[in-house]
């Protein structure tokens, strides 16, 4: 009998062992930035075209106080409130002091400097479909950017969320890689696809999530409560969003709807970004919102 | 004795309830006037969008006398105080005016004040040529948007 509860015992502890193996964090290969140089330039459109600031700039912070990435923003969510870390360029309260691939992992892995897992409000799942370019360029300009020395807030999550360690069973579940619309797609509907799955990260917002957070792909775009409890994010698909293709490019760079009325809520933060674009990326984000659903 | 002071007991209860019940359904008349005002002056702020922006858009011939005769700028210059009475935000029905509005008010007329400084610019240089437009109608959408992103509920 002794011999059977030490047999379970052992087990149990391989069991767990096993599956925190299997979930532990990956960050990105050792030599994934050898030979690429990033740059600055370039990435501010890429930091524009991934909504960075949008989240990570201090609240109620407006134009160039912007580019501070101080954090601080919180975001309402089932599982608890997120706080938007500091990201600034400062060595000790930001992330000054990281590596470009420590970065590279953050942004693409979801795995902090210290290799702990971190929360996929901060969309790493998205970010993964990334060009490694794109993502120097990025870290690139965010190098260049100011620092702040305002202390990171701690996230309020309840248990069992604030287990860092159970995220590595989020990530087998639900960090996919590939991407949602397939199929046959011209040269500007892949540059939308890209600007829209991966740096623009627009399906976070408006693709319903299931119970565990994960993203409901098989409703890719077609709207989603709003975690802050006001109102919904609408569906973008063709079977709702029925402007043309310029009214869309409209709206991406004025925030005028058709009607003349304007972009709202976080919708508006978009736009700022979106309006940051070449005027050819807007036009891909619009070929590509044309034929989301289209396969289905 | 007993059951009679039950019977009253739930009597008042019920009569709480149902009080409860007409205070949340019921909105007040002026409240509820103040809101559609409102709303008919942000639709007169679209027809008036409608004119200016066709032509920023490309989408309809300029035309300097229709430019100049737009409206938008005395719209943004009328007193609305009246129009935004304490309560009435998105707890009535109808109503997407989050309540951060009367908490951040001095912002909520900062951003108002830009929007007459943007409309004014406009209304200058609408009649002037095209190119004037169009320069002059983008800052009129940040100013509609800085408003919207942070004092409106978001559209379903």
């Amino acid at each position: 009998m002794a011999k059977l509860i030490r047999w379970g015992a052992f087990l149990a502890v391989v069991a767990v062992g096993g599956g925190l193996w299997i979930t532990r964090p990956m960050p990105l290969a050792p030599d994934t930035l050898t030979g690429v140089t990033g740059d600055p330039v370039a990435g501010a459109v890429t930091f524009a075209a991934a909504g960075c600031a949008s989240c990570h700039a201090a609240p109620m912070a407006e134009a160039d106080a912007m580019l501070t990435l101080a954090g601080g923003r919180a975001f309402a969510s089932a599982f608890g409130t997120f706080y938007a870390p500091n990201i600034s360029s400062d060595p000790t309260h930001g992330v000054g002091a990281w590596t470009d691939l420590q970065l590279a992992s953050a942004i693409q892995r979801g795995v902090s400097d210290t290799g702990a897992h971190l929360y996929p409000a901060f969309p790493y799942t998205a970010y993964a479909k990334a060009e490694v370019q794109d993502v120097a360029d990025l870290i690139a300009y965010m190098r260049t950017l100011p620092a702040s020395d305002v202390p990171t807030v701690p996230h309020d999550v309840g248990f069992p969320f604030n287990i860092r360690a159970s995220l590595g069973g989020w990530k087998l579940l639900f960090a996919r890689p590939g991407w949602v619309v397939d199929g046959d797609l011209t040269a500007e509907q892949t540059r939308g696809r890209y600007l829209v799955e991966a740096l623009g990260h627009c399906g976070e917002c408006h693709t319903p999530r299931n119970a565990l957070g994960g993203l409901q792909t098989g409703q890719w775009l077609r709207g989603a409560p709003n975690p802050s409890g006001e109102g919904r994010i609408p569906d973008i698909t063709p079977a709702r969003l029925t402007w043309s293709e310029g009214e869309i490019v409209e709206y991406l760079t004025s925030g005028f709807t058709p009607d003349f009325d304007t972009a709202g809520g976080e919708m508006a933060e978009v736009v700022k970004n979106t309006a940051k674009l070449p005027e050819a990326d807007r036009a891909a984000i619009a070929a590509y919102l044309k034929v989301v659903g289209a396969e289905s | 004795m007993i059951r009679l002071r039950r019977y009253a007991a739930v009597a008042t209860l019920s009569l709480a309830l149902a009080g409860a019940a007409i205070a949340a359904s019921h909105v007040d008349p002026a409240v509820a006037e103040a809101i559609k005002t409102r709303q008919a002056h942000m639709k007169a702020y679209g027809a008036q969008l409608q004119i200016l922006g066709g032509m920023a858009q490309d989408k309809v011939a300029y035309d300097a006398t229709a430019a100049a005769a737009a409206t938008l700028a005395s719209l943004a210059a009328t007193d609305q105080s009246a129009f935004w009475p304490q309560g009435s935000d998105t707890s009535v029905e109808g109503s997407k005016a989050l309540p951060a509005i009367w908490v951040n008010i001095d912002d909520v007329i900062a951003k108002a004040g830009a929007l007459q400084a943007a409309t004014a610019t406009l209304a200058t240089a609408a009649g002037t040529d095209l190119d004037s437009l169009k320069a002059a109608f983008g800052p009129v959408g940040a100013a509609c948007g800085a408003c919207h992103q942070t004092y409106r509920q978001p559209n379903s």
